[in-house]
């Protein structure tokens, strides 16, 4: 990085080093992908989802790859916060990146205690997931209704320690009017989009792709949907908007940034590219050497009609 | 051990039944590193298909990798049209492999699990019965010559024994003290309750879809009898804790 640039960017308070941030369920706890990528160099670590107590998740098949993209039906499996909290939490504390955590639950209780739970623990951010669209209890009720996802969020904010990202779903008619019940709740910041549901047969078997029948499509199929979507919640609401949705090179994130987000976040394309975040923090550095540009948060919203 | 992600160069490319192709990678980072029951993840040219597909390594050389494969896909169909000198990438290898263990085996594959039996052939120092199941052709057979005595179950009877694996142990009388098995479910499930029944180890192979290969993404998991220590869930993880597993670790 020269000098005179900067990448850093603020979430809530939180000062991240680059906008770079791994989505959370394509990167476990980092540990997996510490063999290809120097953790130190993200932004922001997102974890998988967890949750009170350990879920086991959904049968296989799990996952259906797409045309230009992927469905998965997880379930949130996930060890429970005491293993993460013993194990994951030290492991990511070790590098000089930010914690986020990703919160799951099947009911407002079940968030409630998670999110008192870490606020003793040296997480940075919480990411609410309330967007999950392949277990039926699994937050996607909260994401789906503006009344809900208020109450929801203010139950959080109420006992949460740290800043509080509500994540999202894109499985709705006006994502605006959900960002805005989100903030109105008192969300610090707003992540988007979550998987979009959808479903595959495989027809010489006649059967569905996936155990759970639906799963949540991921990967550059659904890229312009996340673009267009965090364009009009960056101009519905004044929080910082992390995007996702399909980022798989730096072009894909300052497509983002230029749309409106503050930060980005990597999901599937870690799949099939280890080392896809750390191209994008080289790729966004070299896109402002080339434009000459000094300090990121310029370009954030920065899109105009040519 | 380390797991190399990067380019590899196709050495030959054959043929040698229907669908099914014999490919042998040049990757010296990848083949130092292998062993028999790993398999490596290999990726498609084709932009619309993301996710790498993980495919059982058959050989082991110096600087090499041999896999066998079936196209069953838009993945594996374009991996057979690759021709010597053409490069692909890949990662691995990837998995825990088979453990070598002392005493009299039986190697057991089934169709395309048949593959990774034959690294496992030529690097086990011990008395081998090799049985293979096939549906109808028979392919790769021959190739376990030189490693044990070979016994042959077809789906049709037109090779060895009419039936399954299991029919062929029966009727041939094959004994040993440890399994060792690649192929399809229903066929391990059976080699499964067959082992606890003898009280003989088994080690299994499993297959399931899979996304980053690699322990992150919880897709290719498999339960497993009683807490697993990593997931603190009854769920191992096929592609990191497997893909072989003891036949009394899991549930199929």
């Amino acid at each position: 990085m020269g000098i005179d640039m900067n990448t850093s960017v603020n979430i809530a308070g939180v000062t991240l080093k680059n906008p770079v941030m791994t989505a959370s369920g394509t990167f476990g706890s980092g540990a997996e992908y510490s063999q290809f990528v120097d953790l130190n160099r993200l932004g922001a670590v997102v974890t998988k989802g967890v949750a009170n107590i350990p879920w086991p998740g959904n049968p296989t098949p799990r996952i259906a790859e797409t045309y230009g993209g992927m469905m998965n039906a997880i379930g949130l499996q996930n060890p429970g916060i005491d293993v993460f909290a013993k194990r994951d939490i030290p492991f990511l504390k070790e590098y000089d990146t930010k914690i986020v955590v990703n919160v799951c639950g099947k009911s407002e209780k079940d968030y409630v205690e998670v999110v008192e739970r870490l606020g003793e623990e040296p997480v940075d951010l919480l990411e609410i997931n309330v967007s999950c669209p392949n277990v039926k209890e699994g937050g996607i009720a909260f994401g789906q209704d503006p009344k809900a996802l208020n109450q929801i969020t203010k139950a959080v904010k109420k006992v949460a320690k740290q800043p509080v990202i509500m994540k999202l779903s894109p499985n709705v008619t006006d994502i605006t009017e959900m960002a805005k019940a989100a903030v109105d709740g008192g969300s610090d910041a707003l992540s988007l989009i979550n998987t979009l549901t959808g479903m595959k047969i495989d027809v010489h078997k006649r059967k569905f792709a996936l155990a759970n029948k639906t799963g949540g499509l991921s990967g550059p199929a659904i890229k312009p949907v996340a673009v267009r979507m965090v364009y009009q919640v960056a101009n519905a609401v004044n929080v910082p908007i992390i995007g996702m949705g399909g980022i798989a090179n730096w072009e894909d994130a300052m497509e983002f940034i230029l749309a409106g987000a503050t930060a980005v976040s990597v999901g599937t394309a870690n799949f099939y590219n280890p080392t896809a975040t750390i191209e994008i923090v080289d790729g966004i550095e070299a896109y402002m050497k080339q434009y000459g540009i000094k300090d990121i948060n310029e370009l954030v919203g920065a899109v105009n009609i040519c | 051990m380390s797991t190399y992600k990067g380019i590899a160069v196709v050495k030959s490319q054959e043929k040698i039944a229907t669908d099914v192709y014999s490919m042998v990678l040049e990757c010296k980072e990848a083949a130092r590193e292998a062993k028999p029951g790993q398999f490596i993840s290999l990726y498609c040219k084709d932009g619309s298909a993301l996710l790498p597909r993980p495919i059982s390594i058959c050989e082991i050389g110096e600087t090499t990798l041999r896999i066998v494969y079936r196209v069953v896909g838009k993945g594996t169909n374009e991996f057979c049209k690759l021709v010597e000198n053409d490069t692909i990438e890949i990662m691995g290898p990837l998995g825990n492999g088979f453990p070598i263990e002392e005493g009299k085996a039986i190697l057991i594959g089934g169709g395309i699990g048949i593959p990774p039996m034959l690294e496992l052939a030529k690097t086990l120092n011990c008395e081998k019965n090799i049985v293979l199941g096939f549906r109808d052709e028979i392919f790769l057979a021959n190739e376990f010559e030189a490693y044990g005595s070979i016994s042959i179950a077809s789906e049709d009877g037109k090779t060895g024994v009419k039936g399954n694996v299991l029919d062929a142990i029966k009727q041939n009388g094959i004994e040993g003290d440890v399994i060792y098995a690649c192929g399809p479910t229903p066929m391990l499930r059976a080699i499964q309750a067959y082992a606890i029944e003898k009280g003989i180890k088994a080690y299994l192979s499993l297959e399931e879809k899979m996304a980053c290969g690699i322990g992150a993404c919880l897709a290719c998991v498999c339960k497993s009898n009683g807490i697993d220590h990593h997931t603190n869930v009854d769920n191992k993880r096929i592609c990191k804790d497997g893909p072989v597993f003891e036949a009394r670790e899991i549930k199929l």
